[in-house]
């Protein structure tokens, strides 16, 4: 299936990856992938190795969209109110938002668990989303 | 004042000469008319004509095509152009910021001794779109396309933060715009000039949970300009009761920057680095402070970027108001209201003006400077002596203006 956006995340038989970077002389991490120079000021490194960042994280803070986005989004007719959650990923000190999947912010907390799944966007290509963690 | 620092500009100083606006709304009229009403008022305001002025700077607005993108010249033309020096320049919100300090900096090093700044802007109704165009390499472009992830958004995250931090509640957001829709009743340049309730703004529709309709602010068209100068020349013209412009912060984020900012996808990692002791927007203040040598005790007034009612309180505690998770204690108790021991955006703020890019910054600073200058009428702020004004742009951005008498 279509990726919304290529190098960004993975989808195989383990599950749904982000694709960070990784600084072969520091260790930062980066979302999204970032090529060529370390953004550590203190490091020289420029050896960014793609890497797949934590599947699970804990939720920094969420909210939704009551109107529809404007383009370059595409809604669903009708409109259901888009999730979004901002998520601290487990051990990479990184918060990546996205869209949630399935949840409501009724049913979202601050530090609550999600995991990474994928969905499609109103137009077809898959994104990558946040669920509930099984 | 404090005794500090001695501020890293007592010998040469620069002083906010004149100010003038163009009342904010929805005009429907080019961003040009808007900025050359404002630039004419400073002048005005100033005492000098467009001919003295030897530096002119626009903040751009990237909204109003190749105009827009070259502010200063636009702006210069519609004047009729004298030959003075020139600049535009854009960084999202803190456009008229980075126009003052490139003015101020002239200034300060001898360059020229009076300059005009210029920010306007007229704005599409509905949220802030990326530039149009497929730009699948414009992170702007990408988070509408991937997620959809407006401005208003982001106000959302970082209310449903605050609330999960330190208790805030819907109630202390309502609070917020009430406190600013009252000053805003009071100010002719405001967009929104009608008191609200609590119950109002509760009743508004839903727009980015937890954020209403009215905690949020909206687009608007709309015009500052002021005219800055060096101390000697205001002297040599005779003004007396001069309003410095002390500081002008522009800093940048320090990496790791851990909080999710416009309009990126996530935060860096401190998984290497661990995280600066001091976040983003407190580094813009505590900029702005050093160089000023003033601090967040010495300040009679703020005007803060109140992009939502719950953004505001964030602010406060950033800019040294108050200690992390206490802005809702001296909102609740008054203090930040008019009338209050530290009123915050006694303007009406942008709650009150809504979002005129290029010109909120300069905006601020018209206030700041017509409050110092005792001319602010019924939102007077007694006897003021430091005001601060804070207004991040994104995307790295700092933003932060110190006036003193």
């Amino acid at each position: 299936m279509t990726h919304a956006i290529e190098g960004w995340f993975a989808v195989d038989a383990d599950g749904v990856f982000l694709l960070g970077t990784r600084c072969t002389a520091c260790g930062t991490v980066c979302f999204p992938p970032r090529p060529g120079f370390c953004p550590n000021p203190r490091c020289e490194g420029e050896e960014m190795e793609v890497t797949r960042l934590p599947r699970r994280g804990r939720v920094w803070s969420y909210t939704n969209a009551c109107y529809p986005p404007p383009a370059p989004f595409v809604t669903a007719e009708p409109y259901e109110p888009v999730t979004l959650a901002a998520v601290e990923l487990d051990g990479a000190g990184i918060v990546v938002l996205g869209q949630v999947a399935g949840l409501t912010v009724d049913q979202l907390e601050v530090g609550m668990e999600l995991e990474l799944t994928s969905g499609p966007l109103a137009d077809g290509p898959l994104v990558w989303m946040w669920r509930r963690a099984a | 004042m404090t005794e500090r620092s001695e501020g890293t500009h007592r010998h040469s100083r620069v002083v906010v000469l004149g100010t003038g606006m163009h009342p904010w709304g929805k005009w429907g009229r080019s961003f040009l008319e808007y900025g050359v009403v404002a630039a004419r008022e400073a002048l005005h305001d100033a005492r000098i004509a467009w001919t003295d002025v030897q530096y002119v700077v626009g903040a751009d607005t990237i909204r109003n095509g190749y105009p827009g993108f070259v502010a200063g010249a636009s702006y210069a033309q519609a004047l009729g152009w004298t030959g003075a020096r020139i600049a535009s320049c854009y960084a999202a919100c803190a456009s008229g910021a980075q126009a003052l300090d490139i003015a101020r900096t002239r200034i300060l090093a001898g360059l020229c001794d009076v300059a005009l700044v210029v920010g306007a802007d007229s704005t599409p109704k509905g949220f802030f779109k990326p530039v149009g165009g497929d730009r699948p390499d414009d992170p702007d472009w990408l988070r509408f396309r991937l997620l959809g992830a407006t401005n208003p958004a982001y106000f959302g995250l970082y209310a449903r933060r605050r609330m999960a931090l330190y208790g805030s509640t819907p109630d202390d957001f309502a609070a917020v715009k009430v406190k600013n829709a009252r000053a805003g009743s009071l100010n002719p340049m405001a967009r929104y000039r009608k008191p609200v309730t609590a119950e109002e703004v509760l009743a508004s529709p839903m727009v980015a949970d937890p954020l209403r309709l009215m905690d949020i602010c909206a687009t608007s068209d709309g015009g500052a300009a002021v005219v800055l100068a060096s101390e000697a020349y205001a002297r040599r013209r005779g003004v007396r009761d001069l309003v410095f412009l002390s500081a002008v912060s522009t800093v940048t984020p320090t990496f790791p920057n851990t909080v999710l900012e416009l309009p990126n996808f996530a935060t860096d990692s401190c998984a290497a680095v661990p995280a600066p002791e001091r976040p983003f927007r407190a580094a813009i203040a505590h900029a702005a402070y050093e160089e000023a040598g003033v601090g967040p005790e010495d300040l009679s007034l703020a005007e803060v970027y109140d992009l939502s009612t719950a953004l505001e309180l964030d602010w406060m505690e950033d800019l040294g108001l108050c200690p992390p998770g206490e802005a809702d204690k001296l909102l609740r108790e008054g203090d930040t209201a008019l009338g209050g021991r530290l009123p915050v955006n006694p303007s009406g703020g942008l709650a009150s003006f809504g979002e005129a890019i290029p010109a909120q910054a300069i905006a601020q600073l018209c206030e700041l400077t017509t409050q110092l200058r005792g001319r602010a009428g019924a939102r007077q702020v007694p006897s003021p002596r430091a005001a601060l004004a804070a207004n991040q742009g994104l995307f790295g951005h700092g933003s932060a203006l110190i006036t003193t008498r």
